[in-house]
Order: structure tokens, then sequence, then C-alpha cells
């Protein structure tokens, strides 16, 4: 496979980008493969990278049922962060930005990972508490973060209205100035690319309608829409599938599954430096270097495969980003989307071993699924490899939910995140 | 957005006057501390999720207070069918003809 470099790019850009290369061959599923993993999202494209890279196993397929990037990592808002309040959450989310720092170098494809800094703002008594509990918590794991003032706040992202009128008052915020954004399909076509070129197969438009075992219990492969695979391990990456996947294979789970929605507005010209969160009014944005504004919002009430949820919701998140930054409230909106997120009741991912030999899960990240692409993928690969969790993923079992060992940060946030 | 029909107010009126709450036909058990770990496990936290028809319960907060169950499929949102909290629910093959 080509490798990108100054010169191939301007090669490209004179050819009137007639010539660019195929990134990645289109595979079609062989009969048997060491390892399947289902989803061909960044999670399970990065996993398979990792697999091939670091512990040697490249008879490896990645399944999608879609096409790359058509899911939930082409539909989040891109936001990186790891100012999580448990050491658990800390060490992995961290382990995650560790990782995107040298993620286009590390794949040769620029995945423009841009550390702009995440301004999470306070709006009440209570926010500023829970904020400097976090960032406390936060030094003390070694993730960065720190409290601005309402006029650092202001200076630091102009367009914010901090005036005492207003309809969500800035009692100041945390900035995590290591945080970001990246460019979200490129991530998956990054990893999909640097995979394929050490072997991996990549097998779009095939969906995996089953999970099969054997006599003795353990794995034997996957039922897809281009036939029986064979395979010793099975990756479950499957985002807001993953119960319905599972189900085949016996194993039921802690999961629901509900649109997460997000928009974006005409692109303009650079006016917004940096992202900036409000969880307690749910509205987060950002702006793209396409010069679009990147407005997520929450999830809807209630539980739905359908990647588009109702309205009230986008109305009642455009509402608070107009009034928390006026000069925006002309501003047409294009597109509107949702994505299908699991969800687990502590708000924390499941990631290791289940039950069934073989069986390797990566689910349950809810709303902030994006951020981890990275580090989640490098210790699924890990799990998958040795058949046991990295010291970072230890903590994220599914059996947490029977022994009681939660890691709560759906009670740390007091919203999804 | 959704349009529910309240089965106690017998109006259909939008979701924003409903609360979501959840699976329906979870039953408590009646003595907690008789249970496995994994049965209690699997009372708090295991649901079906299905994708499809799904049973599960609304409250009318913006009207009359009460609960209901309500069947609604997945994939479309559609509410196929409401009913009083405490009754049966519908069976599947009534509700796929509906659907």
């Amino acid at each position: 496979m080509k490798r990108f470099s100054a010169l191939s790019l301007l090669q490209g850009a004179v050819s009137a980008h007639k010539y660019w290369p195929e990134h990645w061959p289109d595979a079609e599923p062989k009969a048997e493969y060491d390892v399947v993993i289902v989803g061909g999202g960044g999670h399970g494209l990065g996993a398979a990278y990792y697999l091939a890279k670091e512990h040697g196993i490249r008879n490896v397929a990645v399944v999608e049922k879609g096409w790359l990037g058509g899911g939930n990592t082409g539909r989040n808002t891109t936001i990186i962060r790891s100012n999580y309040l448990y050491d658990e959450s800390a060490r992995l989310y961290d382990h995650a930005v560790d990782l995107w720092t040298g993620l286009s170098q590390e794949l040769n494809y620029n995945v423009m990972f841009s550390e702009r800094g995440v301004l999470m703002l306070a709006h009440s008594v209570h926010d500023v508490q829970s904020a400097q509990r976090h960032i406390h918590a936060n030094r003390l794991n070694g993730v960065d973060n720190q409290w601005l003032t309402p006029q650092e706040a202001k200076d630091f992202c102009p367009p914010l209205d901090i005036s005492p009128g207003a309809r969500y008052p800035v009692l100041g915020g945390a900035l995590q100035k290591r945080a970001g954004t990246a460019r979200h399909d490129a991530v998956a076509w990054g990893y999909a690319r640097a995979a394929a070129a050490l072997g991996v197969d990549i097998i779009q438009n095939c969906p995996v309608t089953a999970i099969r075992r054997g006599p003795d219990g353990a794995v034997s492969g996957v039922e897809t829409a281009k036939g029986f695979i064979k395979a010793k391990k099975i990756g479950v990456s499957a985002a807001g599938y993953t119960s319905v996947v599972m189900e085949s294979a016996g194993v039921r789970l802690p999961l629901e599954s509900y649109p997460l929605q997000a928009l974006v507005s005409e692109p303009v010209k650079p006016v917004f430096p940096c992202v900036v969160m409000s969880n307690s009014v749910h509205a987060y944005i950002s702006q793209s270097d396409k010069g679009e504004l990147v407005i997520g919002s929450g999830t809807d009430q209630y539980t739905s495969y359908s990647q588009r949820g109702g309205l009230p919701l986008i109305e009642h998140t455009l509402a608070a980003i107009c009034e928390m930054f006026p000069m925006f409230r002309r501003m047409r909106m294009l597109r509107k989307w949702g994505g299908v997120v699991d969800v687990t009741p502590d708000r924390s991912c499941i990631l290791g071993k289940t039950p069934v030999q073989g069986l390797y899960l990566n689910c349950g990240w809810g709303t902030g699924g994006f951020k981890a692409t990275p580090g989640a993928a490098h210790v699924l690969a890990h799990t998958i490899a040795r058949d046991e969790p990295h010291p970072i993923n230890a903590p994220f079992t599914l059996e947490r939910f029977r022994d009681g060992r939660l890691v709560d940060e759906a009670a740390a946030a007091a919203v999804a995140h | 957005m959704l349009m529910i029909w309240c089965p106690y107010c017998q109006e259909l009126l939008p979701e924003l006057e409903f609360a979501y709450a959840g699976e329906a036909h979870i039953t408590r058990p009646e003595d907690p501390s008789a249970l496995s770990d994994e049965e209690w496990r699997d009372f708090l936290f295991i649901r079906r999720n299905p994708r499809g028809l799904h049973y599960e319960r609304w409250r009318h907060v913006h009207g009359c207070g009460r609960f209901f169950n309500a069947v609604r499929d997945t994939v479309t949102d559609k509410i196929i069918a409401t009913y009083p909290a405490g009754e049966a629910p519908p069976a599947l093959a009534d509700l796929e003809r509906a659907s």
C-alpha cells in the first residue's frame, strides 16, 4: 500500500485528483479466520489493527453491516477528552488521549486531532462544586484540568455570553487543554487502511445475523449475509446493536439502546476556537475545519433503533445554544441525524471477556465512545490476543453488575455524557 | 414527535406530556434477600432491548399523572397499543397484525 507523504499529496493535487490509489481493498470473506470482529466502527477496526500490529494476529476479518464511517463513528460530535471522575475511567480515557496524540503518524493518515481544549461550563453552585471535584480528582490522576473564572472562560471562548442577566449564567468552567476534536470518519478510514496493509480483511455491507457456538459452548463462528464464517475468537464491537447480536450467543446484557442526536449548521468562517460543553443544559458545540458548527444534543427519553430521534430534544438544545452564544441566533442548521447508542446502568463501558469461551465484548460506551476509540481498540486487542484483560480495562467487566462493583460515572456526572 | 394515546384520559397527546419509564412487566421480587446475585442483577439491570416490538412503561406526567404500558416498534417508533398498568400485555400475534 502506497504511503502518504507531502510529495504524494502534491502529486495527487497536480494530477487534478485523478490518480488517488485505493485506500484499502474491499474483501470477500474467507471460510475461516483466527479472529472475527463484529462491527466496523473505529473501535472494531482499531482492534483489528492492534491485533495485527502488536500481537502478530493477522488472519483477522472485520465484518460491518453497512459502510465504514456510516455508524456511530461518523455520527458523533468528535469530542475527545479524558476528564472523568473515577480512577478507572480516567486511566481508560487518558490512555486513549495518549494514543490520539500520535495517531496520525502511527496510521500514516491524517485524523486531524486538534487539541483545541474542551471547556465544560458551570451554571449553578452545584455545577461549580461538581466541576471542582472533577478537577481535583483529575489532577490526582495526572489528567490535566483547570478551573476558569467567568472572565477567563470568556477570554478563552469569546462568543460566550457571561453577562449576569444571561438565561444560563456562567459561574466558571473546567478546561481540559489537551482535549479537543478529530476528523471522525478519517479515524475509521485510517484504521481500515493501516489494518488492511497488515493483512486484515475488511468486509462491508455484510450484517452478522447470529453468533454460533459449538458443542463445547465455545464460539464456532458467525452467520452473515455472505454465509457462515468460522472463527476461533469473536470480538463484538457493535454499539447500539450489541444486544441483538449477543442474544444469538445466549448472552443477555445490561444495555438499552437510545437515539443520540447531533446537527450541523451552514459553514461559516472560523468563529469558535474550542469545544464548549454544558452538561446541565445539555448542549455541546464546536466548529469543524469545514466551518460548520457541530452541535450535540442528548439522548431521547425512549429506547429506539431508529437513527433519527425526536425534534423536541434538538429544539431544546438549540434554544440553549442561542442563549449561551447570542451571535449564533441567525445561523441556519443544515442537517440533523441520530446514532443508536448502547447505554449501561452506570454509564461506563463493558470491555472484556464474556461467559462464552472465545467471545469478547466491547460495548456500553453510551454517548461517549468516539473519544475512547484508540484506547478501547488497543485494550480490546490485548484482551482478545491474550484471553485476559489489560490492566486498564480489567475493572470494566460484565460481572460488575452482579458483584456490585459499578464504575458509576452516571452518578458522577448526573447526566448522560 | 411521538403522539401517544393515554388509556385513562382517552386522548391522543404529544410526547412532551409524557415521561418514559423503561421496560414494562418487570415484577419486583417478593423477597429480594432470597435471590442469588445473578437473579438480583437480572431484575435490576438486564433488559430485553429488542429491535422490534417493545413493552414499555410511560407516565402521563403533565396530565393524569398515572402510569400505563405501551407497545412500540423500536425500529419505526410507531406506538401500536397502550393499556392501563396491571393489565396483561396484548398477545404478539395480535400486535403484528395491528402493525
